[in-house]
């Protein structure tokens, strides 16, 4: 595989013998047949990315971006009222820098290469990126807020015992909170859901969704293991039938069907009806990943557990899950990288997520036909988030593994 | 185990909708009595002081997102000469809420009560209004569209049997294409259809001459026109493939409702004929003309009749002035399509408004 690979100058590792040029004739000319698909793909390689770099520098109009910057990003959020979302996003700030410094307590360095990479990452973007002076303030704010919480949090770790229920307490606090700042009442001016947009909206609903799916998706994948059987059977009846109903299907029952079931008066929400399709969908499909993982567990270990005189409660409580979700955490975190990805249907349905927004500036008289440049960036940020998820699970994999 | 599942369930629906209940007072609650015999859905809207308009969200020049975030276009400026002839006022921009609607959704979001009107370029036809259909009722025609074609100068096509053995670019699952495929079938022609799924990559694809003409609505192609690289080198067939008014919606069966929504979108029309605009819609207050004096309520009660403030004119015509000049800003200036059939019918248009009186 490695022999398709370009020669680069971040190629060669550290711990080779010969140096480069031995370590190309190795790897990439060891024969003539692999000399050939070198060269043959790193041409074509070089000529789609010289392309490419010729269309970002001259035929791109990258101008639509930044015009749309706050629509990306929050969408039609009263602009009076974007201090909420700053409050937000300080306390997602504070609250990740807590349960980082906290996570890494026993490690011997807070701030790795890796982490001030990233936070000096964070920095550049917060500099460059083209909103008002105090929006890069506030944001360049919150990331050195980051640092000190987990600074801080490293600290707390050390001195007081159990910090770590109290974090996650305070996360589920958090949400609540959240939820007050986002929609507004109790002393704050409303915000109705139709004025949230962009990724603000995206972010929104995959957490939620994801928030709501997993214990039901657990919930599920104990029922079809169950002996009782009517618990089986609608396990397995729901799990069926809902995969085997597309999910744009179920977006839109619940956009289009659900108001004509209900009486007049009762209209939920679109996005919280969004929201709720999302996961009943991915319920089903996170119960078979969780099974998956049941399945995995040697019979011994409930055996075990009840020669200890465990109920089956406690056994499954104690011994079988917490072994069964650590198997199934990849596929758990791949259905929820699938179901951050899937909100982008919701555009169909007239939701102004990420997506949805991206139509709607297309349609701007001013940027009509700019879709090549508004799809690239949301691409790209789309790909940053699902990329973090994915480094997130692999870390938290390593941590649990106790393995030898 | 059922029982913790259950639960999880009722618990899971208790946490998505409580905001829900706040949401359906402020749009759905007040709004459930439609169509039945509590009364209009104008003393409701008036009521919760807001107008729900849905509109379509991503069409250029009829509704879409400005860069701040305020809504714009024709359909827009439709719901907003509405909102002002409603709540009295011009200042409207706080008093509608936008709801952008698919063409699925749209007639199934106004039945239920989501919105209380559709501006989102609905086209007319029998079937959508009559009681045994989808039974709407349709405001007068804000927008007469029709399906055309685009060609390349460089062609030399001049009508559709020049299309002879040439490819057209079409979008697939469109009325479009069927009235293509209808009209080429009647004229004898045989042409090969490249179909897209998708607005953007239709254009691309005639943009990059994979097809030597592009069909869709006339307004859309000269939208499009303006955005390709050279739009000299593009031309419109001067060929009229469908008929396409296009126009506000509300629900059967409120007469009163649909009286409000169709006299304000005449009062456009009727404004322009008078020459009134969003300038001087003041001093046409001093006219001495009587239909003028009567149409702006300075004499008579036109608009109680309706329900509304005799004034209603003057502060529709003061959120967004006459029908040419909505048709000037969203239509005509930047997007560059001509008025055509949309001009005043003394200019040998269709835009004809019965008389105020």
């Amino acid at each position: 595989m490695t022999t398709t690979f370009p020669p680069s100058s971040s190629a060669p590792p550290a711990s080779n013998s010969g140096g480069l040029m031995a370590w190309l004739r190795k790897n990439l000319f060891n024969n003539w047949l692999n000399g050939i698909l070198t060269v043959a793909i790193s041409a074509m390689l070089v000529w789609v990315g010289m392309s490419f770099l010729e269309w970002a520098f001259t035929v791109a109009q990258w101008s639509v971006i930044p015009a749309n910057w706050q629509l990306y990003f929050v969408g039609r959020y009263p602009n009076d009222q974007y201090w909420r979302l700053w409050a937000i996003f300080g306390l997602v700030a504070i609250l990740s820098g807590l349960s980082w410094g906290i996570l890494a307590r026993n490690t011997a360095q807070l701030f790795t290469k890796t982490a001030l990479i990233c936070l000096g990452l964070l920095g550049v973007f917060g500099v460059i990126m083209p909103a008002p002076l105090t929006s890069r303030l506030l944001f360049l704010g919150a990331v050195i807020l980051l640092a000190a919480a987990a600074w801080g949090g490293r600290q707390l770790g050390h001195s007081v015992a159990g910090i770590g229920r109290w974090i996650s307490f305070a996360w589920i606090a958090s949400f609540f909170v959240v939820m007050w700042l986002l929609a507004g009442g109790f002393g704050l001016e409303s915000v109705s859901t139709g004025n949230w947009g962009g990724l603000l909206l995206t972010l929104f609903i995959s957490v939620v969704s994801i928030l709501l799916c997993f214990p039901m998706g657990v919930l599920l994948a104990l029922g079809r293991q169950s002996s009782l059987p009517v618990v089986r059977l609608l396990s397995v009846l729901y799990i069926e039938i809902i995969r085997g109903v597309p999910l744009i299907a179920i977006l839109f029952i619940g956009q289009n069907m659900i108001p004509l079931f209900l009486p007049q008066g009762m209209r939920p929400d679109n996005v919280y009806r969004a929201i709720l399709g999302l996961t009943l969908f991915s319920a089903a499909y996170l119960a078979e990943n969780v099974r998956g993982g049941l399945q995995a567990i040697p019979r011994g270990q409930m055996e075990a557990a009840h020669a200890l005189g465990l109920n089956p409660a406690l056994t499954t409580m104690l011994i079988i899950l917490p072994q069964a979700l650590k198997i199934s955490i990849p596929a758990i975190v791949g259905q929820f990288i699938s179901l951050f990805q899937d909100t982008t249907l919701l555009s169909i349905v007239s939701i102004l997520e990420l997506l949805g927004i991206s139509r709607s500036i297309l349609a701007n008289p001013s940027f009509i036909g700019r879709y090549w440049e508004v799809y690239l960036f949301i691409g790209v940020i789309y790909w940053l988030f699902c990329y973090l998820m994915s480094i997130g699970s692999r870390r938290i994999e390593a941590s649990l593994n106790t393995e030898h | 185990m059922l029982f913790a599942a259950t639960l999880s369930v009722a618990t899971l629906t208790a946490c998505t909708t409580p905001e829900t209940t706040d949401d359906a007072a402020a749009d759905g609650d007040e709004a459930a009595p439609t169509a039945t015999a509590e009364g209009s859905l104008l003393s409701a809207i008036r009521d919760r002081g807001t107008l729900v308009c849905g509109v379509e969200g991503s069409i250029p020049g009829f509704s879409f997102v400005e860069s701040d975030g305020s809504y714009s276009g024709l359909d827009v400026d439709v719901c907003r000469a509405v909102a002002a002839a409603v709540f009295e006022t011009s200042e409207v921009d706080d008093l509608i809420e936008y709801r952008n609607l698919d063409s699925t959704e749209r007639f199934t979001a106004l039945a239920g009560g989501e919105v209380d009107m559709l501006s989102r370029n609905t086209t007319w036809t029998s079937s959508r209004d009559a009681a045994g259909g989808n039974g709407m009722e349709f405001a007068p025609t804000t927008f007469y569209d029709g399906q055309g074609m685009m060609v390349t100068t460089a062609s030399g096509i001049q009508t559709l049997e020049d299309l002879e053995g040439r490819s057209v670019c079409v979008e697939t699952g469109t009325t479009t294409e069927l009235n293509l495929a209808d009209r080429m079938r009647e004229l004898g022609v045989n042409y090969n259809e490249v179909k897209f799924q998708d607005s953007d990559a239709t254009y691309a694809a005639y943009a990059e001459g994979r097809c030597e003409a592009v069909t869709s609505d006339r307004s859309q192609l000269a939208a499009r026109r303006t955005t390709l690289p050279s739009p000299d080198e593009h031309a419109l067939l001067d060929v009229t493939m469908s008929k396409e008014p296009l126009g506000p919606v509300t629900m059967n069966n409120d007469s009163e409702w649909f009286d409000v929504v169709k006299w304000v979108t005449y009062g456009l029309v009727q404004a322009e004929e008078f020459g009134i605009t969003q300038d001087s819609v003041q001093e046409a207050l001093q006219s001495e003309n009587p239909e003028i004096r009567r149409f702006l309520g300075v004499e008579g009660d036109l608009g109680s009749q309706l329900g509304l403030s005799n004034e209603f004119m003057v502060y529709a015509v003061e959120a967004v002035g006459n029908y040419g000049e909505v048709y000037e800003r969203n239509i005509g200036g930047q997007l560059g399509i001509d008025r055509g059939l949309n001009m005043l019918w003394t200019d040998g248009g269709l835009m004809y408004s019965p008389p105020f009186r």
